[in-house]
């Protein structure tokens, strides 16, 4: 069967040797067994994320995101355009939105983008899209279980979806206050969705750099329920969330004198274990917090 | 205090409303807020912002220039959207929040050392350089924003976070030396700058 193929904006972290490099790891086998072919946007850059806005201001910000597109659209025409970050994610979709709505603001934007001799048309029905979305919508809950090969059986885990992978856009038919996609994806490798509080909690963003007592006053809330609820760890689709839950939990034990040790892991990770990946190839070597259960079944 | 500032000043005298309807992101939405403060008690670190969401779009109607474009509320956003989904009325709360800390910072009327200003600067900063973020210079940039001292402090007590990701292979010592980039750079620094001219021009920022 032929592939299905879409333009890839990994963005910053998914580089090799970013903080991300455990999440775009577990991609080629997640890819591979589910028939997904993705094609690196040439010479992409960064979207200006969600703290660019400071320095940045509103058509700098999505000028960098047409930058993007108008290549994904010449270089990948009719492709659908899929990051693995929601902030980027969320950057190249609003862009969309604006520069469809606000027929100025195209204008100034393509005005632009004529230093870098390029034009954003925005004709096609190409669509930013989040990975999950691809996952959920092109491939579907049933298609993930079939490819399973090794179920992870036992395995408890707290869906974290987050902020940006919720809102403001979310994926089509979930809620904003209880999506529900992370707890199925979850559930179609065989391991059990625990229901936990912080679901859609903040974990601080870009602010745990700025603010980091307060960032992690809210890490702290979002493990301790998930421990409370009986998680053995957390699984979730934004590369900011990763980070800031996993690295800070050492933290926030030396300041209060806590035990947080709780796994934080990618879905995409899940997916390549259960779908027969090594531990390098669902990037399990790329913890700071290895998840144990996981390395046994991938070890198998 | 700036020209821009004094320029604000003088042109738009009393009527800050109309300040930010011209010259802020999503700034014309502000006049659509009911004051149900949903905002407020959505806000995962309401707590801690002087002034709520709700207050700053009263203060905008109330002329209360000065006291919210100094004060460090808007650089409390964490970018999560929950006033956003939750709004009644649908004003886009986060692109106005972000808008307001973008004005406040080009009138040069933000609180010296804000450190989420800081750090949006420094990473816009760090993009802007070869069209990507570079994840090692932000970080050495951020721990080091504050002086030598204080940055070799906060480098120590990263330090086993720091040689966890390294050994993780999630941070690459070698980025020192420049690391991922784009090859169009100069064409992208002249986008950008393209970018903000038209946007001043538009917004009557041009000095």
């Amino acid at each position: 069967m032929a592939k299905k193929q879409y333009a890839f904006y990994p963005g910053c972290s998914s580089q090799k040797g970013a903080s991300a490099a455990n999440y775009i790891a577990s991609f080629g086998v997640m890819c591979d067994k589910l028939g997904i072919q993705l094609n690196e946007v040439p010479d992409w850059n960064c979207c200006g994320a969600s703290i660019g806005y400071g320095e940045g201001g509103e058509l700098p910000r999505m000028v960098l995101n047409a930058r993007n597109l108008a290549i994904a659209e010449k270089e990948l025409p009719g492709q659908d355009i899929v990051s693995g970050c929601p902030a980027c994610w969320l950057g190249l979709r609003e862009a969309v939105d604006r520069l469809h709505e606000h027929p100025q603001m195209k204008t100034d934007t393509n005005e632009a983008l004529k230093e870098v001799n390029l034009t954003y048309q925005g004709t096609s029905n190409a669509k930013a899209r989040h990975m999950t979305e691809v996952l959920i919508e092109d491939i579907g809950y049933e298609a993930m279980k079939a490819a399973v090969v090794k179920p992870l059986d036992g395995v408890k885990i707290a869906g974290y979806v987050g902020c940006q992978a919720n809102r403001p856009y979310g994926i089509a038919g979930e809620s904003f206050e209880n999506p529900l996609y992370l707890d199925r994806m979850i559930e179609a490798v065989g391991a059990e969705a625990v229901p936990y509080e912080q679901k859609v909690a903040c974990c601080g963003g870009a602010l745990a750099f700025s603010e980091p007592e307060k960032s992690q006053n809210l890490i702290r809330q979002i493990v301790e329920s998930a421990y409370d609820n009986g998680a053995d760890m957390i699984a979730t689709p934004c590369p900011l969330c990763q980070a800031n839950v996993e690295i800070y939990q050492a933290e926030i034990n030396k300041k209060h004198g806590t035990k947080l040790a709780m796994p934080v892991l990618y879905y995409s990770q899940l997916l390549s274990v259960a779908f027969g990946g090594s531990i390098k190839e669902a990037g399990l070597n790329g913890q700071l917090l290895r998840a144990e259960q996981l390395e046994k079944i991938a070890g198998k | 205090m700036s020209d821009l500032n004094t320029q604000a000043v003088a042109r738009y005298k009393n009527n800050f409303l109309r300040e930010v309807e011209e010259r802020v992101e999503e700034g014309n939405m502000v006049k659509m807020c009911m004051q149900c403060g949903v905002c407020a008690g959505s806000c995962p670190f309401g707590p801690h912002w002087q002034h709520s969401p709700q207050k700053i779009f009263m203060m905008i109607r109330a002329g209360k220039r000065e006291e919210l474009l100094t004060s460090d509320s808007m650089w409390m956003c964490t970018s999560c959207y929950n006033c956003i989904v939750r709004c009644p009325r649908k004003l886009p709360i986060t692109h106005i929040i972000h808008g307001l800390a973008n004005y406040a910072h080009r009138l040069k009327l933000v609180p010296k050392g804000q450190p989420t200003r800081d750090v949006t600067k420094l990473f816009w900063d760090n993009l802007m350089k070869v069209g990507r973020i570079n994840e090692l210079t932000f970080s050495l940039a951020l721990y080091f924003k504050d002086g030598l001292v204080q940055g070799i402090k906060n480098s120590l007590a990263m330090q086993s976070a720091g040689l966890g990701l390294l050994k993780a292979g999630r941070l690459n010592p070698m980025e020192i030396f420049g690391g991922h980039k784009c090859k169009e750079q100069s064409g992208i620094h002249r986008m950008i700058a393209k970018a903000r001219e038209i946007e001043d021009g538009r917004r009557g920022l041009l000095a």
